[in-house]
């Protein structure tokens, strides 16, 4: 869905939901998983509908992830560091969670 | 930088660091006051500067030189003697001026002397069938990635709605070698008589001609279609986008029908507010000097009521002036006088851009299952339904429906409840009036909160 332009500089690897994706210093969670064609970054807790980034500025909240094990994290406001672990959301409850 | 290196207290807290909060921390810097600077994002710069001090795209040309302008502002604000905080979340602000701050999971409760909210501006909710499917997103959102991070759209790419970002970001992506499928044009021909009384004051305005030669490189290049009923396919992702019943195929669909202030922090803080016809939202009460309803509270920038990056940034400078004739009334202070001038100059075709822009109904008040509030995925005939019941506000509608009862907190579905329900029940938006915010503005841990030093004394107040 987006490309990148020209110039990409050093790049580093962190990994989302165990796979290994490439990033550059400067993305943010949300901006790697846009640029590696990653669908989406949750599901809903109220329909489990997958959601994927929006706004891209902090106010809409659809690209929460878990980023090193803290849940619900703003996948557009956190930057990229290397070996970072991101797991998709799934937001609905499961039993016995 | 972290939160244990922040002092208690400062003379002026100021948050947000686009254009309206660096031009504000700058002149109360200058001036001697002892000025933070808190922002979120990781560099200054707000969504209009968004990645001027670390950006990656090389030819100039791509964003114009009305994006590289801000970095003369960073600039002077980073050398004001303003201590700049990037990383930093704002979660509390309250009317004895204590802000609460989270930095890179510390928190901390300062107490300001005033306090200027810049928290600016965010795009207006755009409520159409499909508009939560993966591949659907803001056109504002598709701007930040390509200014900060280099990223451009590489798949079929639709862009609908109006105003001049939509414009703007066209532009730009194709001057970054990116193609569009086409631009739905959601404008309004009854629009223009509206705007055509204050053609006049817009023709004297810097945007008249920016504007027109956009405009003209834009429909050089790309496929126009006017549309008013939008609606996004797809069931997993985005597959079409249909537009009055004609399918397009797509992979991206930017929407983006004009931004309104962002108004979350100054309602939690208890500022007062007012419904704005003209710009459809909400605005904060204001003196000319941008001092709320809350002593020592100010709000500049277009969190006061949009009017763009340029104005934005001398509106900065007068609340920032005012405050350091309040604290420190000896101190040497440009002449407000010229600020208020160049904010008349830039307001000057606000009002013409308003009523062109103006948003249609149709896409502002939601009718079916068409999803009005994201989070909790509340339906506009829910919300239309509990109004005609009897609900009153958005307030009582939160305990009916949850709505903006979500992570969000009201950002993306606020207006449309309010206009839903003042449309269902015969009155206007101010009657209908906006959810009431409460601090924690943005979600904290608990580990955060249990990380603000604690007083032997109000330890023993709690503990037995």
């Amino acid at each position: 869905m987006f490309k990148r332009l020209g110039d990409t500089g050093a790049t580093l690897t962190l990994s989302v939901d165990g796979k290994p994706i490439r990033a550059r210093i400067g993305d943010t969670v949300a901006s790697a998983m846009l640029h590696a064609g990653i669908d989406h970054c949750r599901t809903t807790p109220v329909s489990g509908a997958p959601r994927a980034p929006y706004c891209l500025m902090g106010v809409c909240f659809e690209c929460l992830v878990t980023v090193d094990g803290v849940g619900s994290r703003q996948g557009c406001l956190v930057p990229v560091r290397e070996g970072m672990k991101i797991e998709t959301q799934i937001g609905k409850r499961e039993a016995g969670r | 930088m972290n939160a244990a290196d922040l002092a208690p207290s400062y003379d002026l807290v100021v948050i947000g660091g686009g254009p309206a909060g660096l031009a504000a921390a700058a002149t109360a810097a200058r001036a001697g006051l002892a000025t933070v600077l808190f922002d979120e994002n990781p560099g200054v710069g707000g969504q209009i500067y968004r990645g001027i001090t670390a950006n990656p795209v090389r030819n100039r040309a791509i964003l114009g030189d009305d994006y590289w302008a801000g970095a003369a502002l960073a600039t002077e604000t980073k050398n004001s003697g303003a201590l700049i905080v990037t990383g930093a979340t704002v979660w509390s602000l309250d009317r004895t001026l204590t802000v609460g701050i989270s930095i890179a999971g510390q928190a901390r409760l300062l107490q300001a002397k005033r306090v200027i909210i810049a928290t600016g501006s965010l795009e207006r909710p755009f409520p159409i069938p499909g508009w939560t499917l993966p591949g659907v997103m803001t056109a504002g959102g598709a701007q930040t990635l390509l200014k900060a991070q280099g990223l451009v759209p590489s798949g079929r790419t639709v862009m609908a709605g109006s105003g001049p970002l939509l414009w703007l970001l066209a532009a730009q992506i194709l001057r970054a070698g990116g193609k569009l499928e086409a631009i739905v044009d959601t404008g309004s021909k009854a629009n223009w008589l509206r705007a055509a009384m204050y053609l006049p004051d817009f023709l004297l305005s810097p945007y008249f001609k920016k504007g027109l030669a956009l405009l003209r490189e834009v429909k050089a290049k790309a496929l126009i279609i006017p549309g008013r009923q939008i609606a996004a396919i797809g069931t997993d992702k985005l597959r079409e986008v249909d537009v009055d019943g004609r399918r397009l195929p797509a992979d991206l669909l930017l929407l983006h029908q004009g931004v309104v202030p962002n108004v979350n922090l100054a309602n939690a803080a208890g500022v007062a507010h007012r419904w704005d016809k003209r710009q459809l939202c909400f605005v904060p009460l204001l003196d000319q000097d941008f001092q709320s309803s809350v002593p020592g509270i100010a709000v500049a920038g277009d969190g006061a009521g949009i009017a763009g990056g340029t104005a934005a940034a001398e509106r900065g400078r007068i609340a920032a002036i005012a405050a350091v004739r309040a604290l420190k009334p000896g101190a040497n202070v440009p002449d407000p006088q010229t600020a208020r001038q160049r904010l008349q100059q830039e307001e000057l075709g606000r009002a013409f851009l308003d009523e062109l822009y103006r948003p249609i109904e149709a896409l502002r008040q939601p009718e079916g299952d068409t999803i009005a509030c994201r989070c909790e995925e509340v339906t506009a005939q829910q919300i239309r339904e509990t109004a005609r019941l009897g609900c009153e506000g958005p307030n009582q509608m939160k305990a009916f429906l949850r709505c903006g009862m979500g992570p969000c907190q009201g950002r993306l579905c606020g207006l449309t409840v309010t206009e839903l329900i003042a449309n269902e029940r015969g009155t206007t938006p101010d009657e209908v009036g906006y959810y009431r915010l409460r601090p924690p503005v943005k979600p904290i841990t608990l580990a955060e909160l249990a990380s603000i030093p604690i007083s032997e004394a109000e330890r023993k107040a709690v503990e037995r």
